[in-house]
C-alpha cells in the first residue's frame, strides 16, 4: 500500500498545537511509517511556492490548527483547503476560535494602539504601525493585512472534521490519526472526541448543586474530592465536550471550556449560563429579592472570559460591537 | 426616510404573559404592532441561546414574560429565568449591546393592560436608541 500524504499548518495559535503532534510520544513513528509528512512549519522548511505547485488534492490529510486572524491565514487555509482530500481543523483555535478570539472584544485599531503605542514599555513617537504596504526606493514591501474580527477555519472554508482542545490531548490526538489512517472515519463535519459532557467521566462526587456564593479560583482552596460547583468555583463541565481525561480537574482547577460545546449545542457559553441560572442561589429562591440576586451575579468577573474563553468566534454574537 | 420600525422577539410564558396578550388581544386594545410572540411552556424555558439567537439574527430586542414571582405554574421556573435574564443582560453589556435590548417582565394573565404598556414602551426606548447594530456589523 502506498503512503499517505499529511501535512500541518499553523495559522493564528500559540504553537501548542504543533507540540501537541508529538506529545503521542513513540507513536509518531507509526504514523511516519504509514505517511508522508509533506509540510510541517514547527519541523520543516516547506515554502508556500512548494505548496503552490503540488497538484490539486494530491494532500490527503491536511491538520490545520490556529484561526484566522490576517489575510495570510485566510490565503493558507483557502490553498490548503484546494490541494487537501480532507481538511481537518485542529485543535481550539481552528475549531471555535480559542484564546486569539477574545481579540474580538477589541478591534484592529484598539489592538494596534495597544500594542505599538500605549504599552508601558513602548516608546513610539512617530507613532508608526504596520502598515499592509510600504513603498520604499527599491519598491513595494508588503506584509499580511491584520483584520479586525478572528474567525474559526469553518467560517473560511469548508472544513471536514475537529480535533478539540486547547491543546488537543494526545489519546484524542493518537485516536484521530489512527481514525485517518486506516480510513474509519465518522460521517463528515464530525468532532473527533466523545459525545458527553465532561461532568459525565469526572470522578468527584456531586450532590444537588446549591451555589450561595461564587468564588474565583484564587479565592477558596477547592476540596479535591468534591464538584467544583458545588463549592462555588464555576467549572465549565456541564457545558463542555468530554475526552480530554478530564486533566485539569485531576490538577484540582476546574474546568474551562477547552474541547467546546457538546454535539447539538450551538453556542457554549449560553448553556453554561442557563446551568449556572439554574444552581446559583436557587436555596431560599423565593424569599430572595431580586437586589440580592443582582449581587451575586455581579461576583462573576469577566462574563465573556468565563463563558466564551473558548468558543467566541463561534458564538452567536461572535464579536463585540464597537461603535 | 422611513421610520425605523423595531422588531422585537417575545417570548411570553403559556400560562400568564401569553394569556395576558390575549387578552390584550380580545379587549381589542391598541399598541404597537413590533412584537413577535413566540409562546414557550414557561419562562423558564427560554433557554439564553434562544435570545442570543435572535440577537445574532437581527432582532432589535427581546422581551421575556413570565407569571409574578410566586404564581409560575412550574413552582419555580421563573426565578431561574430571573437569573438567567440578568446573566446575560451582564455579557450583553460586554459584548457592546445595550442593556435595554433585553427586558424582563412579569405580566399575568388578567393584565392586558400591561402587555400593551410594556410594549408601547420597549418600542418606544427602541426607537429612540436605534437599529441593533447586529444587523449591519458584517465579519470583516
Amino acid at each position: 500500500m502506498s503512503k499517505a500524504n499529511i501535512a500541518f499548518y499553523w495559522a493564528a495559535s500559540c504553537g501548542g498545537c504543533e507540540i501537541a503532534v508529538l506529545d503521542i510520544n513513540e507513536k509518531i513513528l507509526d504514523v511516519i511509517e504509514k505517511a508522508n509528512i509533506l509540510m510541517w512549519p514547527v519541523a520543516m522548511d516547506t515554502k508556500y511556492e512548494d505548496v503552490k505547485k503540488m497538484k490539486d488534492r494530491s494532500i490527503d490529510v491536511c491538520f490545520f490548527n490556529g484561526a484566522i486572524r490576517t489575510s495570510e491565514n485566510e490565503e493558507l487555509a483557502k490553498l490548503l483547503r484546494k490541494k487537501s482530500k480532507i481538511l481537518v481543523a485542529f485543535g481550539s483555535c481552528a475549531h471555535e476560535g480559542c484564546i486569539p478570539a477574545l481579540a474580538n472584544l477589541f478591534n484592529k485599531k484598539l489592538i494596534f494602539d495597544r500594542a505599538y503605542q500605549e504599552t508601558e514599555t513602548t516608546v513610539n513617537n512617530d507613532s508608526i504601525l504596520p502598515m499592509s504596504s510600504y513603498e520604499v526606493k527599491e519598491g513595494k514591501l508588503r506584509i499580511p493585512e491584520f483584520y479586525d474580527t478572528v474567525k474559526t477555519l469553518d467560517q473560511v472554508v469548508e472544513v471536514d472534521y475537529y480535533i478539540p482542545g486547547c491543546p488537543p490531548t494526545p489519546n484524542i490526538v493518537e485516536d484521530a490519526f489512527n481514525k485517518f489512517l486506516t480510513g474509519d472515519l465518522p460521517p463528515k463535519g464530525a468532532v473527533l472526541a466523545p459525545v458527553k459532557a465532561l461532568c459525565d467521566e469526572c470522578p468527584r462526587k456531586k450532590k444537588d448543586k446549591m451555589i450561595e456564593t461564587v468564588y474565583r479560583v484564587y479565592e477558596k482552596e477547592a476540596d479535591p474530592e468534591k464538584c467544583f460547583l458545588d463549592q462555588g468555583i464555576i467549572c465549565m463541565g456541564p457545558a463542555t465536550r468530554s475526552g480530554c481525561g478530564h486533566q485539569c480537574i485531576k490538577g484540582n482547577m476546574p474546568c474551562t471550556g477547552c474541547f467546546g460545546k457538546t454535539p447539538e449545542v450551538t453556542d457554549q457559553g449560553a448553556k453554561m449560563i442557563s446551568a449556572l441560572a439554574s444552581v446559583l442561589a436557587v436555596e431560599n429562591e423565593l424569599s430572595l429579592d431580586e437586589k440580592k440576586v443582582e449581587e451575586l451575579i455581579s461576583k462573576i468577573k469577566d462574563p465573556v472570559g468565563t463563558f466564551y474563553r473558548y468558543s467566541l468566534a463561534s458564538s452567536f454574537i461572535k464579536r463585540k460591537v464597537i461603535k | 426616510m422611513e421610520e425605523f420600525e423595531p422588531k422585537i422577539i417575545a417570548f411570553l410564558c403559556k400560562w400568564c404573559t401569553y394569556a395576558g396578550a390575549d387578552l390584550a388581544g380580545v379587549s381589542r386594545l391598541k399598541f404597537s404592532p413590533n412584537a413577535v410572540p413566540i409562546k414557550v411552556m414557561c419562562s423558564g424555558r427560554v433557554d439564553p441561546s434562544f435570545v442570543l439567537d435572535a440577537f445574532a439574527k437581527g432582532a432589535d430586542g427581546v422581551l421575556v414574560g413570565g407569571c409574578h414571582p410566586g404564581d409560575c405554574h412550574y413552582a419555580q421556573g421563573n426565578y431561574k429565568t430571573l437569573r438567567r435574564v440578568k446573566l446575560l443582560k451582564m455579557l450583553l453589556k460586554d459584548m457592546g449591546l445595550e442593556e435595554e435590548r433585553l427586558r424582563l417582565e412579569w405580566i399575568s394573565a388578567s393584565e392586558g393592560n400591561k402587555f400593551r404598556e410594556v410594549v408601547n414602551d420597549m418600542t418606544l426606548k427602541l426607537k429612540e436608541i436605534g437599529p441593533s447594530p447586529l444587523k449591519t456589523e458584517e465579519l470583516k
